[in-house]
């Protein structure tokens, strides 16, 4: 019980990471990106070229630290690949997003990253294989915090927690104290009024692209960190995701971090009772109970 | 050419039938404007239910009632429905990404529920053992593929026609004005929720009878059946043929699932041998770039819907709209 806990809050901090972009993007482009999730799946792999490439030129950076089984080139990749994952977002969303936005109306987007999730994902099923990769095959040990209960956890699992938790505080900082949070409010409450006061639509919209990707990439490489990469892992986030910006309400990023470690602890938890097999129903029963009981999340607001 | 006839029997079947679903879905998304990201819970939950319902009885888990046939399939086409009205009361009043989100998660659920829970619907094995209609009549070869294929075409015809008058009746235009200004609809004292619901509800009915048809011709049904790529696919065979068009719908089902069949087809035959564990990789690639590629270049689809103006007193002026309504 208290391990599905634990697991649970290790799981929600990428969950957390994954969703704040996808509010981010459903609260100021206005749409269901189904293809976020594969942000993700970019951003892991990204890491995992980088890694194997830095690992083979400069041996120096294989070692690990302590611990962990995260090595120096494993962090300079995870770096490389947040930015070539944001930048990746902003082409896909100067290639086809923006060109689908200008001719047809929100639901038109979502159709449209429904087609993309298909596309990305099996292109990286493609290029790298069906089948999983890890980024060390060293087997992480397990740190025994308590043997009545028994309570396991990787040390992997709580750098990726308190990094997560890091981040997220970084990005509370920014949205709140500086003028570019500001206008990144502005825009999502009324695009035509912000522009009006001098914020540039475009660069926000890139901005929120490169946030969005940049966090999903940590997300996907700290998944694969606790699991391992596979080209379907978007697909079997996706959900998780979805569930946790419904849980927090769409809009709100501190909802959506709060959102990821319900819906983490609550598909743990829900091991207890279900067999492991209807675990990828979890998330669809929390986005059902959600809009029973509060249609519009823990912190969001209704908006047509 | 008996093995060509044959074959184009069964190729016009199995295209009729998914021709079902996207109209079915072109009520959903091409008169009302609801996206529908679970088409295939609905076709499951048709198959499923009328395999369970008319099928013999069963080691292991349920299902086996026996029912007539005809019973059977309607029995599947409630269980579509059944499950769409629980979603659509749910989302339908929300944000519109809300309905999009749930029928996502439906169609991961519905899969999954039928993957695992063995005791109810065979699990991984599926649903076997289903004895088609009249068979002791016409056996198991090409009569009977013959006469079954007939069979869908009055069913398509049937649809077709109902859909057809749905759309220019008084309720068709109130789906399309909700879908073009819910605000101006209400201030009609319409209620958009309560429409919506019904035209959701509908047209998952619909999918569920094509569901159901699926599932007798193969008499058998699995987990396999109820993957997401068959979402993917029917929205491509909408989007292709014309959102908003019945027969724009029915086109762009034979076009994708032709273009599927023969790109299966061509790369089993000329692809390496190496290359043959990613086919469907790179079907799924081309699925996803027909959908983006036609929202950037030919929204309105092959076939764009004509949009009617109706007016009392006059007779019915017939307007080509360009460009995505």
């Amino acid at each position: 019980m208290i391990q599905h806990l634990v697991d649970g809050i290790l799981v929600g901090s990428f969950l957390s990471l994954g969703a704040i972009g996808l509010t981010m993007v459903m609260h100021i482009l206005r749409f269901a990106n189904f293809s976020h999730a594969e942000l993700l799946s970019i951003g892991a792999y990204c890491a995992l070229v980088f890694d194997k490439l830095f690992e083979s030129v400069l041996p120096v950076l294989s070692a690990k630290f302590g611990p962990l089984s995260i090595t120096g080139a494993l962090a300079v990749s995870i770096l490389i690949s947040m930015a070539v994952t944001g930048f990746t977002a902003v082409l896909i969303d100067r290639l086809i997003f923006r060109r689908v936005r200008q001719k047809g109306g929100e639901l038109s987007m979502v159709f449209a990253s429904f087609g993309m999730a298909l596309v990305i994902r099996n292109i990286i099923g493609l290029v790298f294989g069906l089948s999983s990769e890890l980024y060390s095959r060293d087997i992480a040990f397990a740190m025994v915090l308590s043997r009545d209960p028994l309570l396991l956890v990787k040390p992997d699992q709580v750098f990726v927690l308190f990094a997560a938790l890091i981040i997220m505080f970084g990005l509370y900082l920014v949205l709140s104290r500086t003028t570019f949070g500001f206008s990144l409010r502005a825009i999502a409450e009324n695009p035509s009024l912000a522009q009006v006061h001098g914020v540039n639509l475009r660069r926000m919209v890139a901005a929120v692209w490169i946030i969005g990707g940049a966090l999903g990439a940590i997300a996907g490489v700290f998944y694969g960190l606790s699991y391992q990469i596979t080209p379907v892992m978007g697909r079997d986030l996706v959900l998780p995701i979805f569930a946790a910006t419904i849980v927090g309400g769409i809009g709100s990023v501190y909802g959506a971090v709060l959102g990821g470690f319900i819906v983490g602890v609550a598909s743990n938890l829900a091991l207890v009772v279900l067999p492991s097999g209807y675990s990828p129903s979890v998330p669809f029963l929390m986005i059902l109970a959600v809009l029973l009981v509060r249609p519009n999340g823990l912190f969001g607001e209704a908006r047509a | 050419m008996i093995g060509v006839i044959s074959y184009l029997v069964f190729f016009t079947t199995v295209a009729s039938i998914l021709g079902i679903a996207v109209l079915g879905l072109n009520l959903q998304w091409g008169n009302t404007g609801l996206f529908n990201g679970g088409v295939v819970a609905s076709f499951g939950a048709g198959a499923y239910g009328t395999l369970m319902l008319g099928g013999p009885a069963q080691d292991g888990h349920l299902g086996g009632f026996g029912l007539f046939y005809p019973l059977a399939l309607l029995g599947g086409m409630v269980a579509a429905g059944v499950l769409a009205w629980i979603v659509g009361k749910l989302t339908l009043r929300l944000r519109h990404d809300y309905l999009a989100i749930a029928t996502f998660g439906v169609a991961v659920a519905f899969e999954n529920v039928m993957r695992n829970a063995t005791s109810i619907t065979g699990g991984a094995q599926g649903i076997r053992g289903f004895e088609r209609p009249l068979r002791d009549v016409l056996g198991d070869g090409f009569t009977y593929n013959a006469v079954f294929l007939a069979g869908v075409l009055v069913v398509l015809l049937l649809v077709y026609v109902f859909l057809e008058r749905l759309t220019v009746s008084p309720f068709g235009r109130l789906l399309r004005a909700i879908r073009e200004d819910e605000t101006a609809a209400r201030s009609l004292g319409k209620s958009p929720d309560r429409i919506r619901l019904i035209s959701f509800v509908t047209g998952s009915v619909i999918i569920g009878l094509a569901g159901g048809l699926y599932g007798t011709f193969y008499a058998f049904v699995s987990p396999q059946d109820v993957l997401p790529i068959l979402t993917f696919q029917i929205w491509a065979m909408l989007i292709v043929g014309g959102a908003g068009n019945t027969r724009g719908a029915l086109a762009g089902a034979f076009l994708i699932w032709g273009a599927w069949t023969f790109s299966g087809w061509a790369l089993s035959r000329f692809a390496p041998v190496e290359a043959q564990l990613y086919t469907g990789s790179i079907q799924f690639v081309l699925i996803g770039m027909v959908i983006v590629g036609m929202l950037l270049w030919r929204p309105q689809g092959l076939f764009p819907e004509r949009l009617i103006v109706s007016q009392p007193g006059r007779n019915r002026e017939k307007t080509q709209v360009e460009g995505f309504t």
